[in-house]
This record gives structure tokens, sequence and C-alpha cells, in this order.
């Protein structure tokens, strides 16, 4: 396990690289730099001395593969370089951004796994039933709706007709603090700036979840060892959460490790119509405003975060189901 | 016991079984999928309207009418005006011949590059070129997709002909991976060893004889890609980096009427519901297919 899983690891780095020489060809390719975008922000008449001038002190003159490489040189060492958008250190512009989306993406998906397995497995062993209707019905709805549609459509007929209760933008009060306030009510005010969000995201991620569950449910309950539990009289409740879902389990789990992934992506959406001030906003700009330091980081983030959930299913693989062994 | 078993031999044997080609079998059982059904009829009505938008739009795509501006739903505009006094179910018709002609074309694309990288992967699997096209696509598939696209389009000035092109280009590796895996079974089969012996070049083998047995998962695919190039270029134009004026698409629709969602919700509404509608149908059709195409799969 320990070697395979070293093995998995090490394989991972050239993709990385290719990943990422991917990434940074493609923004460079972009006519008009980073210098352009900064340079009109700051007057209307763009100088060609003075762009030539950024230009030279950003290294951003060199052949794109000398760049790639100093880029990732700097990497190794630890230094993501200097955004040009926010003049701080890349690190510094993640690393203020990172806890929203942190705080907002592990509820969610911690909501998704709560809600759409128990809908997944019910629906599954009632099948045919009312209530698996509603369910498959909610998750052909929730696979087709834009977010940005049920965003708005939230808005709309919630937030907009609840007198300013439940906030559509930003990501708490200002003013209200720990000191003032008290613990109880700086959660509470929290909370509520999370519930549209946090809304669009479960409904879109819960669906694909729950569907995955549902049909690997019915697969395995179709197999001759539930009949033989079944046949040996054990409880209906034994049945289905010990001798099935256990099998049952394994189709979900390798799914999962893609979701973190597009959660990823997913941000960008959520987090720009709710002004929430995370990372998919961040890179949003990051790539509008050609602040490819910012770009890059996020992109690597991202990348060594869909292998980290790769190797996650590896190791849920072996712990769910002791047949499967690495070596 | 004894006549329930008797009536279903009588049913197996009594009368010479009807003649039924395999398409004809699939028809059938697509025909039996209700869901399914509906869901092409309302597409194929979708895509009539995007076709004769001339003769169903009442105004043009820029009418405007600033003193009927935000005008609510109403027998003269049954989706409401929005901020320049536009004919919001004009629009949406105009608006439907880009936001339907992507998914085709995005879809198109995609199938062809990731059956061509998949085939070619997975008919010479295990060797170097197999190994390279893999790594390849796996990397694409760890870059965020929506992140790539966005960047992508700021590099390129969005339009839709770029749209449907980074979509294209961006959404092969899955599909890839489902071509490959089909080659890899499919190349040991007896008819591919049959057809090598008789001298078959690896082209004619990998074209004529094999990709046509692997047509069922690449059509289920295919289908439900549409909807998903769908939704993502009314993501694109929802940030504002897809369909650009004079043209429109749902998604642009849905976002210019956005900072007037509280005089004229119905200008957001509408188009969104739209996207909604097709995208369902899509995924109606594809599950449709992919029950049909291989009933051993039915869930």
């Amino acid at each position: 396990m320990g070697r395979y899983l070293l093995k998995r690891v090490l394989n991972m780095i050239p993709l990385l690289i290719l990943a990422t020489l991917l990434s940074f060809s493609i923004m460079q390719l972009a006519p008009g730099g980073p210098e352009k975008v900064l340079l009109a922000a700051e007057d209307a008449t763009l100088d060609p001395s003075r762009i030539e001038e950024l230009r030279e002190r950003w290294g951003l003159n060199d052949p794109i593969p000398v760049q790639y490489v100093r880029w990732l040189g700097n990497v190794l060492t630890g230094d993501f370089g200097r955004s040009y958008f926010y003049r701080k250190p890349v690190s510094e512009v993640i690393g203020s951004a990172l806890p929203a989306t942190l705080q907002l993406q592990s509820i969610a998906l911690f909501l998704t796994y709560l809600i759409a397995l128990p809908l997944g497995i019910i629906s599954a062993v009632r099948q045919y039933s009312k209530l698996d209707y509603a369910v498959t019905g909610l998750a052909f709805a929730g696979q087709a709706a834009p977010s940005f549609w049920v965003a708005i459509l939230l808005i709309w007929g919630v937030a907009m007709k609840s007198n300013g209760l439940i906030p559509t933008n930003g990501i708490a009060t200002p003013g209200v603090n720990f000191e003032t306030y008290g613990w109880l009510s700086v959660l509470a005010d929290r909370a509520k700036y999370m519930i549209l969000p946090l809304t669009v995201m479960v409904f879109g991620s819960l669906t694909s979840l729950t569907r995955y569950m549902r049909s690997s449910m019915l697969e395995v309950l179709k197999e001759d060892y539930i009949r033989t539990a079944r046949a040996k009289g054990l409880a209906e409740k034994v049945v289905v959460y010990k001798h099935a879902l256990r099998n049952a389990l394994l189709p979900v789990i390798s799914i999962s490790g893609g979701l973190l992934s597009s959660m990823v992506g997913g941000a960008v959406i959520t987090e720009t119509i709710f002004s929430w001030p995370g990372i998919g906003r961040v890179g949003f700009d990051a790539v509008t405003q050609r602040d490819y330091n910012v770009s890059m980081a996020i992109m690597l983030m991202s990348g060594v975060l869909t292998l980290i959930g790769f190797l996650l299913v590896d190791i849920a693989y072996v712990w769910v189901d002791p047949r499967i062994k690495y070596d | 016991m004894a006549v329930a078993a008797e009536q279903k031999t009588d049913k197996l044997y009594g009368q010479a079984p009807k003649e039924t080609t395999q398409f004809q079998q699939i028809v059938r059982r697509f025909l039996r999928n209700k869901a399914a059904v509906v869901g092409l009829i309302v597409l194929l009505l979708m895509y009539l309207v995007a076709i004769f938008a001339p003769y169903l739009a009442s105004e043009s795509l820029d009418a405007m009418n600033i003193p009927a501006r935000f005008t609510p739903p109403s027998l003269e505009h049954p989706f409401g005006t929005d901020n320049l006094g536009r004919d919001v179910l004009s629009r949406m018709i105009w608006g439907s011949r880009v936001s339907l002609s992507v998914g085709f074309v995005a879809m198109t694309m995609a199938v062809a590059i990731g059956s061509l990288v998949g085939a070619v992967a997975g008919f010479y699997g295990g060797t170097w070129i197999d190994i390279l096209l893999m790594r390849l696509a796996e990397a694409i598939s760890i870059i965020p997709v929506f992140f790539l696209l966005i960047t992508v389009v700021s590099v390129i000035r969005p339009s839709i002909f770029n749209i449907m092109l980074v979509i294209g280009v961006t959404s092969w590796p899955g599909l890839a991976q489902i071509v490959r895996s089909q080659f890899l079974s499919l190349r040991q089969r007896d008819f591919t060893e049959a057809s090598r012996a008789m001298g078959a070049s690896d082209a004619r083998l990998i074209f004529r004889h094999i990709l046509p047995n692997a047509a069922g998962p690449i059509i289920v695919s295919a289908t439900l890609r549409i909807g998903s190039a769908i939704l993502t270029e009314s993501s694109l134009s929802f940030l504002g980096l897809g369909t650009q004026p004079p043209l429109t698409s749902w998604g642009q629709m849905l976002s210019q009427g956005r900072p007037f969602l509280l005089q004229a919700p119905w200008v957001s509404i509408f188009p969104g519901l739209a996207i909604f509608i097709v995208v369902i149908c899509f995924n109606f059709v594809g599950d449709g297919l992919r029950d049909a195409l291989d009933p051993k799969m039915k869930r």
C-alpha cells in the first residue's frame, strides 16, 4: 500500500508539470499582458516606454519556456511570485481569499453527502415509490438547472421577500464582531449570509451523487448474496445498511474525487453572484486582469487538489473493500 | 404453475416470432420511455423555432421601445419587455439560435476529437502512443475546466465561434476515456481478429470494424454533452465572457436582466427557464438512449 501510494504520487508530478505548462502557455498567448490592464487603469494614455519598462522589469519579454522554467523553479522554493494587480505576493492574495472559500465549500461538501447518500439509498430501497419519483425528478432538475438561474430565483423569490433577513451578498455584516456581540450572534450572522450560496451549491452537486448512490444501490440489491442475507432471515435494515451499503458505496467513492475539483470551478459563479470574497472571485479577476501569477497559482492549487482527491479515492477504496489490495 | 409454463412456451414457440432488426428494437425500447419521448419532441419543437426564428419572432432582435420598458408579461408581450423595451420572447427566439447551435457544434467537436484520441489510444493500448494520449487527457482533466475556459475565452476574444471551439476542445478527455475502454475490450474480440487475419489495415480495423461497435456509448455521451455544453455557454455568457452583443443567447439575456430583478424578474427568469428545459430534455433523451441501446445497463 505504501509503495503503491508513493508510486501514485510520483506519477502525479509529470501530470502536474504538463497541466501547468498547458495553462501557462495558454495564458501567455494573450495579446496584451498585465501591464496594459494596470496602466489603462492608472491613466488613459499608454506610454510605450512605460509599458516596455514594466514588461522588462517583470520579465515578460523573455521567451515563454524561459518564463515557465523560472516560474516552476520559484514555485519549488515556495515562491508563487507577485500579483501584478494587487501588488502583493500571490501567497498573500490567495491566503486572504482561501478561508472564505474553504468555509463555504467544506460545509457544502458535508451537506451534500449528508443529504445525497440517504436520499439515494431510500429511493433505491423504495424503487418506484412516490418518494423515489420525487427524488429522481429532483435529481434531473438539479442537473439541468443553471446554478446562476437557481441563484437568481432564490434572490428574487426568497431573499427579496424576506425584508433583508436573508442577505444576498457578502460574507458578514460589517461591525458584527466577537467583542461587542458575542460569538452566538456572530455565528448567526455568518450563517445568515451562507444560506443562499449553500443552497445553490448543494442543490447543484447533490444531484449526480444522489443518482449514483441510487443506481449503485439498486444494482447491489439485485445480487445473490443479498437474497441469501434475506433468506437467512436477517432484518431488512441489516441487509440494506450493513450488507448492501458497503458495496454500493464503491462507485460513489470513485466519483467523489472529481467532486472536489469541480467545486473550484463552481465557486467562480457562486462567489461572483453572491459577492463572496473567495478564491473563485479572485481567480475570475486574475484571469480577466491578466494577473498571470495569481491565475497560475490557482490552477496549480486546484490541480493538486484534484490529484489529492483521486488519491483519497484510492485509499477509501481499500478501506471500504478489503478485496482490493494495491502492491 | 403448469398452465403458466405452457402459456409461456406457447408465447415462445406457438407463433413465429416477428422478425425485428436491432434498430427496430432500439426504437421500440426508446419509445417506451415516456420522459425521453417527451424530451425529444420538445427539443424538435425548440430547434424548429430556432430555424424559423425570422418567421416566428414578432419583433426584430433590437427593436427598442423605451416607453414600453419593463412591461410585465401580457398578451402583447407574453414574456414582458426588458430595460430597453425589447420583447423578451422575440429576443429569446433569436437567442435560441445561438444557445442551441453552441451545444451541437461544441459536442460534434468534442466527439470527433474524443473518439479519435480514444480509438487510437485503445487500439494501441499499452504502447507509448496510448500512454502519451491518455496522459494528455488526464493533464487537461485535472485543470479545472471552467477556469480553463474563462482563461482561454479572455485570451481569444469571446465570440460564439470561439466559445464553441473552446468548449469542444476542452471537453473531449472524458469521452476519450470511454471510447478507449470500449476499444480495449473490442480489439480482442473474434471479429477483430478475423478481419486482422484477412489483412485489414489498422485504419480499416479502427474505423470500419471497431468504431461502429462502440457507437452506443458515444451517442449517449454525445447527447448528454450537448446539454452540458449549452449550460457552459450560458455560464460564460452570464459572466460576460460568452456571446457578445449584437448577438444574444439565453445566458446573456439572463445576465442583462439581473440588475433589474426587483422591477422586472421576467427578463431573467424566462431565459433561464428555457435553458433549464432544453438541458433537462437532452438529459432525458440521453438516458432514454442509454437504456434503449444497452438494455443490460438499465437501472
